[in-house]
């Protein structure tokens, strides 16, 4: 199931209706708070899009709040559900603040354009990278197929898809994997 | 007993040393006039931190206010009185904000203690500042939204880390003198805890032998290190230093008895100064330069 999240809404619902800027930790962290109660809405298993496009500014301290910290969490071993999420409406501004704060945690996120093209954002390892491309030309695709298409070694290709769902940035999809976004 | 202190003439970043050097020596619950009556210009750094010299006092000091009607007038279309006729006994004229067209205020004095007041100085920013970031100091559209985003991190140091209120204020000038151009400046002033005291109160620090003003500026400021233990804290005040090191913009912060500065081409400051007078709190100043375009 696909979930959309819009955060303009989250914000003036859960913080203040007459504020358009995601800034201060605070308001961050209420910010995230109202995200997670609508994951635990969904099943065990979800596809959100965060939807940022109605979001005037982004400063570091919200971002960290809201992407860096909702991330981390869905990403170890004890996240509460199998959540996956897609970043949409990123503006310019926005990715400045998102990009430092994924690199400052060495994390990534799938991000889509206007057009709706999918691009990874924040810190990929060069293995991890041509396995997600190799999965966004293919779409549903198993473990071999994708280890062939990205020239890396099947015992290794293995390891790279664990990490890729891990990361929140691909999921098992019927016995196959697709990238995140890839199924909107 | 009571003790006069001469504003001098010029208020700003580095004159108010003088102020802060006689200051401190006397003690809080005595008696101080500050007489601004011979200051005849004031940048955004020398009124918040005058506000916030009233706020380090026990006993309410008193403020005399400039002679100068265009001096007067300019303090009070930063909102200076409004604040400083409730933390100072004031005497001298009473002035009012006339139209100007050298100085541009874009962000009032406003006070800075919690969330909230974040918001509502980015609001107020943004509204203001785009065309004149665009316009006069030739500042890329894009660039006005990290600029706002550098006055909010600069503010949440108040809320964060100080334990009391602080001030913001931010201004556009010609500074004729140094540059022969114009500027943005931001000044954010708390007389709160201070970087040292902050960083102390962290669980599980050690301090080393060296440990004081001096390096907990160069903790906090150059490498990003904070109190909480979160990692991702610390992300504001290099999120800060990477703007300016954009627009080629000067970062300074007080705190305590040191002050470090990432210092531009264009200025002549040092990097870091230590055995300055006492003072609490944090006092932040960012300067943005107009970007000199090829006509």
């Amino acid at each position: 199931m696909i979930n959309h999240i819009d955060l303009s809404t989250v914000l003036r619902r859960t913080v203040c209706d007459l504020y358009s800027d995601l800034v201060t930790r605070p308001t961050g962290a209420a910010v995230r708070d109202g995200i997670e109660k609508q994951l635990s809405e969904l099943g065990d298993r979800s596809l959100t899009v965060i939807d940022f496009s109605h979001v005037g500014l982004l400063d570091y301290s919200c971002a960290d709040e809201i992407v860096a910290k909702l991330l981390m969490r869905y990403a170890e071993a004890s996240a509460p559900r199998d959540a996956y999420f897609l970043f949409r409406g990123v503006s310019d501004s926005h990715l400045d603040a998102i990009e430092t704060v994924l690199e400052r945690h060495g994390l990534a996120i799938v991000a889509q354009a206007e057009d709706g093209t999918v691009v990874l954002v924040g810190t990929v390892d060069d293995p991890e990278r041509r396995a997600w491309e190799a999965m966004l030309r293919m779409g549903r695709a198993m473990a071999d197929d994708l280890a062939r298409e990205a020239e890396i070694a099947p015992e290794q290709m293995e390891r790279v898809i664990g990490a890729l769902c891990r990361r929140r940035l691909a999921m098992e999809l019927d016995g196959g994997y697709v990238v995140v976004g890839a199924v909107t | 007993m009571t003790s006069v202190i001469n504003l001098p003439p010029s208020l700003d970043e580095r004159t108010f040393e003088t102020v802060l050097e006689h200051l401190a020596p006397i003690p809080i619950d005595e008696k101080v006039i500050l007489d601004g009556r011979h200051t005849r210009w004031a940048s955004p750094y020398g009124l918040t931190a005058l506000l916030t010299v009233a706020q380090t006092r026990a006993e309410k000091p008193t403020l005399v206010s400039p002679e100068s009607e265009e001096t007067g007038s300019y303090w009070a279309r930063t909102g200076f009185f409004k604040h400083a006729e409730e933390l100072f006994e004031m005497h001298g004229s009473t002035h009012r904000a006339r139209a100007s067209g050298e100085s541009d205020v874009l962000l009032e004095i406003t006070p800075v203690g919690k969330s909230e007041d974040v918001h509502e100085v980015v609001s107020r920013i943004q509204q203001k500042s785009a065309s004149i970031l665009v316009k006069e100091l030739n500042i890329d559209a894009k660039a006005t939204m990290g600029f706002a985003m550098t006055l909010s991190e600069a503010c949440q140091n108040i809320v964060e880390h100080a334990g009391r209120g602080g001030w913001v204020a931010v201004q556009t000038y010609r500074w004729q003198k140094r540059l022969g151009r114009r500027v943005v400046v931001i000044a954010v002033c708390d007389a709160g805890v201070g970087f040292r005291q902050s960083l102390e109160s962290a669980q599980g620090r050690r301090m080393s032998d060296r440990w004081d003003d001096g390096m907990a500026l160069e903790e906090a400021v150059i490498r990003g290190v904070s109190r909480f233990r979160d990692p991702g804290r610390g992300q504001g005040l290099a999120g800060v230093r990477r703007y300016i090191g954009r627009w080629d913009g000067k970062l300074s912060v007080r705190s305590g008895t040191a002050r470090i500065a990432i210092v531009p081409s264009w200025d002549e400051d040092v990097p870091l100064e230590e055995k300055l007078p006492p003072f609490p709190g944090a006092q932040m100043q960012i300067t943005i330069p107009e970007r000199i375009t090829d006509r």
